[in-house]
């Protein structure tokens, strides 16, 4: 039954190992900082934490254009179903060697916990990052008077959301490392993640009901 | 072949935009760089003095000099009287106070306390003659106006000392008047270096190293550097000449900036160019002051007047700095001293002769300094704090103003008679104030901003001197939130906490995986 499939296209990984070489980047100038560490030195932490951020940003714009052109986006359409399923077996199953709840497949590789995890990062933490981050960058010019609607008296306020949320981006990256091992085989994930390649149980199989909705003419696209 | 044209071109692109970006980078001169320029050309002036026939003649009066000087500088008597440097005050507006002739007439400070019935003795740093009393004082006679001690350009103009401005006698009156010309360092120094009654004893930042210091004290005035001259960041027009000293000015006009020279963002770097919206140039740029030679920290008049044989003395420290005089009580001096800090912007209210104290049990401040974070038009200033103990009325709360210096014993001098109540007595019945008899000493604190020992950009305060938790720089400005420097307890401690957590969380996950499949492997071992 098992066979390999593709299933992370090429921008798909490139995207993913920006992202995460951008975040660790960013963790460590943003905690450095923030007064947590000591390792760039605080001038270069802020200047590669501002480049870092550019460039993140210019990642998500090219990312967003990507999920949607490709549809990709409905993969983190949340559901509620096996949610509970999925939940036991990383609490229990996985102690006993029980098969994974949902198979991943091209049209729905998130698993119903990853698909609210994603997408909370992606409506919720990169926004707070992305808009606290930019109003940290420039917060001092409405003071100047250009933008008298926009007087921001404070950093401190910008500051806490930025700090917060980094602190919760950081805590998933921790878990998100550990759990690239609960694959099929502790290292399936992340081979899949590098090659594109992952062997899947069944391929091209519609576990749930927001990926059915994609149609077989665009899984030909691929 | 179309690849090969199309990897030509793109490296010939290559190619012409690098020479583009480091090209404009040889020739494009930075703010600094023109700067340097324009102010190593020194001017040369277009009248020979020494060519007038009207300054060759035997001065035997300072007056006559004034008047051969007024004979062909028509106008600029008038401008003089109009300067604070003349009049000793300024017109201010201060907030609750309205519109007051701020001066050394009404100011009180730390220091010497004040010049009220002390005028022989301070009219030395006036630049006028005659002045044995600043109310009598005719501010209208011009001929009473001293140009020598700011244009004389021979290095030899002297003003004696206890003589109500008047040089001393033995000078060559003629040779000066025939040497004059834009005011060097010397001339501003002679009075500036020395406020207070001795070397660098007020700003700290301005002492008599300055004279001849290098570029690692002053990057400015350095003579092994641009040897700027005082009155080239001073712009003078008119003789008004831009800079004051809060000390005895409330408004925030006719100041000298280095943004005139440097402009607003001077830096390269965009997040340096961010900090000048609310830290000064002179936060960073000035580390430490007093360089050279010790700055008076404190003084306490509460130990003056102790005889010793029933003549005063002096007590030294090692640099040779007084830690003690009779006439004057007990000081501590410092060197190298990192500033305080403060928000400044650029107004100030002050203690004035005859005020109320508020609350004598806490420390007076003499000229507060305003400005705070919210303030949009404040800045980080670097500041000097002097603290004193001086004398005040215990019935009226109100400081005294004790006539300090007479020539003879018995008129009630402090520094002749040591007595605290006739020096007080007259000193307050000379400028019309009340006093009870009752003396006691308050404790009371000067802020003089810093501005000059400027440092080479190599040796500015560097990010991490502020931006930590541990004692750095702007410690005590408690009203703002800093990176590094700040943290908001909850947040940090719920992140961390989060971050132990899951650590914990995958660290006992995973040890049970491997438990779980050990055991699983043992049990198909043990079936098999």
């Amino acid at each position: 039954m098992e066979n390999k499939v593709y299933i992370y296209r090429s921008f798909e990984r490139f995207w993913h190992w920006m992202q995460a070489v951008l975040i660790f980047m960013l963790a460590a100038t943003g905690f450095e900082i923030h007064g947590s560490i000591s390792f760039f030195g605080y001038k270069n932490a802020v200047t590669y934490h501002n480049i870092s951020a550019y460039i993140f940003m210019v990642l998500i714009v090219f990312a967003i254009f990507w999920h949607f052109v490709t549809g990709e986006w409905k993969q983190y359409i949340p559901t509620s179903e096996h949610l509970a399923a999925q939940l036991n077996f990383y609490l229990f199953g996985i102690f006993k060697n029980a098969p994974h709840p949902t198979k991943k497949a091209v049209l729905s590789k998130l698993n119903p916990l990853q698909r609210l995890v994603y997408l909370s990062l992606k409506i919720l933490v990169i926004p707070t990052m992305v808009i606290s981050g930019l109003l940290y960058m420039f917060y001092r010019y409405p003071q100047k008077g250009t933008i008298a609607g926009l007087n921001i008296d404070s950093v401190e306020v910008i500051a806490l959301f930025h700090t917060a949320a980094a602190f919760v981006l950081t805590a998933f990256i921790i878990v998100h490392l550990y759990l690239i091992t609960t694959g099929t085989t502790p290292t399936s994930n992340l081979k899949a993640m590098i090659t594109g390649f992952e062997e899947l149980d069944h391929h091209h199989t519609t576990e749930n009901k927001s990926s059915k909705e994609i149609t077989a003419a665009e899984v030909n696209n691929d | 072949m179309k690849k090969i044209i199309l990897t030509i071109v793109s490296i010939g692109l290559l190619f012409v935009a690098a020479i583009g970006i480091l090209s404009s980078k040889e020739t494009e001169q930075t703010t600094t760089e023109l700067l340097k320029t324009e102010y190593s050309k020194k001017p040369v002036s277009s009248a020979d003095h020494s060519k007038f026939s009207i300054l060759k003649q035997n001065f035997n009066s300072p007056q006559k000099v004034t008047k051969a000087c007024i004979s062909c500088h028509t106008e600029s008597s008038k401008e003089i009287m109009k300067s604070n440097h003349w009049n000793w005050e300024r017109p201010e507006y201060i907030k609750g106070r309205g519109i007051v002739y701020l001066g050394k007439k009404n100011a009180i400070n730390n220091f010497c306390i004040g010049v009220e019935g002390n005028e022989e003795s301070c009219a030395k740093c006036h630049i006028g003659y005659g002045m044995s009393n600043a109310n009598t004082f005719s501010y209208n006679d011009e001929t009473n106006i001293d140009c020598l001690v700011c244009h004389d350009n021979t290095e030899t103009y002297t003003k004696a000392p206890e003589k109500g401005g008047a040089p001393v006698s033995t000078l060559d009156l003629s040779n000066i008047a025939q040497h004059v010309g834009k005011p060097s360092r010397s001339n501003c120094g002679v009075c500036h270096f020395f406020g207070g009654g001795g070397n660098n004893v007020k700003h700290g930042d301005l002492e008599k190293s300055l004279f001849d210091a290098n570029k690692d004290v002053d990057v400015h005035m350095g003579v092994d550097g641009s040897k700027l001259e005082c009155v080239e960041c001073h712009k003078t027009e008119h003789h008004n000449i831009s800079g004051k000293m809060y000390s005895l000015s409330s408004m925030n006009r006719n100041r000298a900036t280095c943004e005139e020279c440097h402009t607003e963002n001077p830096h390269e770097d965009a997040i340096l160019n961010k900090h000048t919206l609310k830290v000064a140039c002179q936060t960073c740029h000035i580390p430490t002051y007093s360089k050279v030679n010790a700055t008076k920290t404190t003084w306490d008049w509460s130990t003056a007047g102790k005889l010793r044989d029933g003549k005063p003395y002096e007590i030294d420290d090692a640099d040779g700095n007084h830690t003690y005089l009779s006439i004057k009580g007990s000081f501590t001096w410092g060197k190298n001293l990192k500033p305080d800090y403060i928000w400044f912007n650029g107004t100030a209210n002050h203690y004035l002769l005859g005020d109320t104290i508020p609350d004598t049990t806490h420390t007076l401040v003499l000229n507060k300094l305003n400005g705070s974070y919210t303030d949009r038009n404040s800045k980080i200033i670097p500041v000097k704090i002097h603290t004193a103990r001086q004398p005040f009325d215990q019935v009226n709360k109100m400081l005294i103003q004790p006539k300090l210096f007479a020539e003879k014993n018995g008129e009630g001098a402090f520094w002749k008679d040591f007595n605290w109540q006739t020096a007080s007595k007259i000193g307050m019945e000379n400028i019309g104030l009340p006093f009870s008899g009752k003396i006691s000493f308050i404790k009371t604190e000067m802020y003089w901003p810093v501005n000059h020992m400027v440092s080479s950009k190599e040796n500015t305060v560097q990010c991490t001197e502020c931006h930590t938790s541990n004692g750095g720089r702007l410690e005590k400005l408690k009203d703002f939130y800093m990176p590094a420097r700040d943290k908001n307890l909850i947040i940090d401690y719920a992140g961390t906490g989060m971050l132990v957590l899951s650590l914990l969380g995958i660290v006992t996950h995973a040890s049970l995986r491997i438990i779980s499949s050990r055991k699983r492997k043992a049990k198909a071992k043990n079936g098999k």
